[in-house]
């Protein structure tokens, strides 16, 4: 058995208390055990991470690049939710 | 959308700088352009272990031999954040290195040659990873998102491995003679070596061109290389040491130095599996493939047993 045929894992690292895990590359491991250890080696050689989480790739669900457009449609078009469409005086402050 | 349409769209994305995700249409000879690339690249890494860590055993010192582990370390990790980049592009990681054993696949040719001295080691970091990291430092901004990804981490990382080598030579220059004139031998072999890592000249170099405008390439080979003479030669005064090149000159026109042309001949003899360590290389890859299945056949069975356990 290679290891192709070990599940391939999704690697994200929390660098310090206080902010998000963020996804930092993927490597192949048979079990989530030997990923987390793996994943201590290849992406936290120089203290880059506090808490790590391995999560396999076959578990990711992802929206579809062929209807980005139409998915997202609905955020694009409602520029009002942004502060910069409303117009204030220049005297106000604070705001 | 009709392929041309659909080609159009992609180097639109490229022309303003958008880069290119995993699951984006792209064309297929770009695929295959970066999987050769990346493996090239990946199989370098892992090559590249060989000839360093055969001296690991034989550092001088335990600083010596704490900071080359760490060195060969690394280059194991950037193998295998390449390995995970061509694996996004839909590429077989076994069969990659399938094809690195059999010879289909290509590895840098500098590391076709032996490191016989201990200041080869030094010569190694200073030069060959010099050029590594001025091409590395280029490809941060390569079109492919994850190969774009993986250079920033690598390039963070690669910085020290330049550094130890060169700090290692200044030791050895600040030695004894017979110190000062290993380095200047490690330096004589692998200075064109070095040169050769940044590949053909432009006008014979086949990918060049389409690599660039797809920005896989932002850099010419000729320019790199120049760019890494401008770069090293001071360094090497600094050191005390002599560049073996008798044409080598500052060109106040150019604004560069002026060096002899590369001896192409043996360039592609290295390349073309004739070099003093190809085959040596690698039998040691597939012997430790080989070696290592008991450990992956192990892993698989703990992880088997572990499963069972859980669901019992």
């Amino acid at each position: 058995m290679s290891n192709s045929t070990w599940p391939l894992w999704e690697v994200f690292i929390r660098s310090k208390q206080g902010l998000n895990h963020k996804h930092v590359g993927s490597l192949r491991a048979p079990d989530a055990t030997l990923a987390l250890e793996n994943a201590r080696d290849v992406y936290t050689r120089r203290s880059e991470g506090i808490s790590i989480w391995v999560v396999e790739s076959a578990n990711i669900h992802a929206t579809d690049i062929d209807e980005v457009d139409s998915f997202f449609e609905p955020s694009d078009t409602k520029i009002y939710r942004h502060p910069t469409f409303y117009e204030v005086p220049d005297g106000v402050k604070h705001m | 959308m009709t392929l041309a349409e659909q080609e159009k769209r992609f180097q639109e994305k490229i022309d303003n700088e958008i880069k290119i995700e995993p699951n984006d249409w792209m064309p297929d000879a770009y695929r295959q352009t970066l999987i050769r690339q990346i493996s090239q690249h990946a199989h370098s890494e892992v090559v590249g272990m060989l000839p360093e860590g055969n001296w690991i055993t034989r550092a001088p010192n335990l600083r010596r031999k704490a900071v080359l582990l760490a060195k060969v370390q690394d280059e194991a990790g950037h193998g295998l954040y390449l390995y995970s980049a061509i694996e996004t592009l839909g590429a077989d990681r076994e069969q990659t290195i399938d094809d690195l054993h059999s010879g289909k696949a290509k590895y840098s040719s500098i590391f076709n040659y032996p490191a016989l001295t201990w200041a080869d080691i030094g010569a190694i970091g200073w030069l060959v990873d010099g050029a590594a990291i001025m091409n590395q430092v280029a490809l941060c901004r390569t079109s492919y998102g994850p190969y774009a990804r993986a250079m920033v981490k690598i390039c963070k990382e690669e910085s020290f491995h330049q550094r130890q080598g060169y700090e290692s030579l200044m030791v050895l220059c600040k030695g004894t003679p017979a110190q000062k004139a290993m380095a200047q031998d490690a330096l004589n072999r692998f200075w064109w070596p070095a040169l050769m890592m940044f590949g053909p000249n432009d006008a014979e170099s086949t990918h060049s061109e389409q690599s660039m405008n797809w920005k896989i390439k932002r850099f010419t080979n000729d320019e790199l290389r120049q760019s890494f003479v401008d770069a090293t030669v001071a360094q090497a005064e600094l050191l005390g040491l002599t560049i073996p090149d008798a044409n080598l000159r500052w060109n106040e026109e150019r604004g560069h130095y002026d060096f002899s042309e590369i001896n192409w001949d043996e360039f592609w003899q290295v390349v073309k599996g004739n070099g003093p360590c190809n085959k040596e290389r690698i039998e040691a890859r597939v012997k430790a493939k080989e070696n290592g299945l008991w450990v992956r056949e192990a892993a698989n069975a703990y992880a088997k047993k572990r499963a069972m356990k859980k669901s019992a």
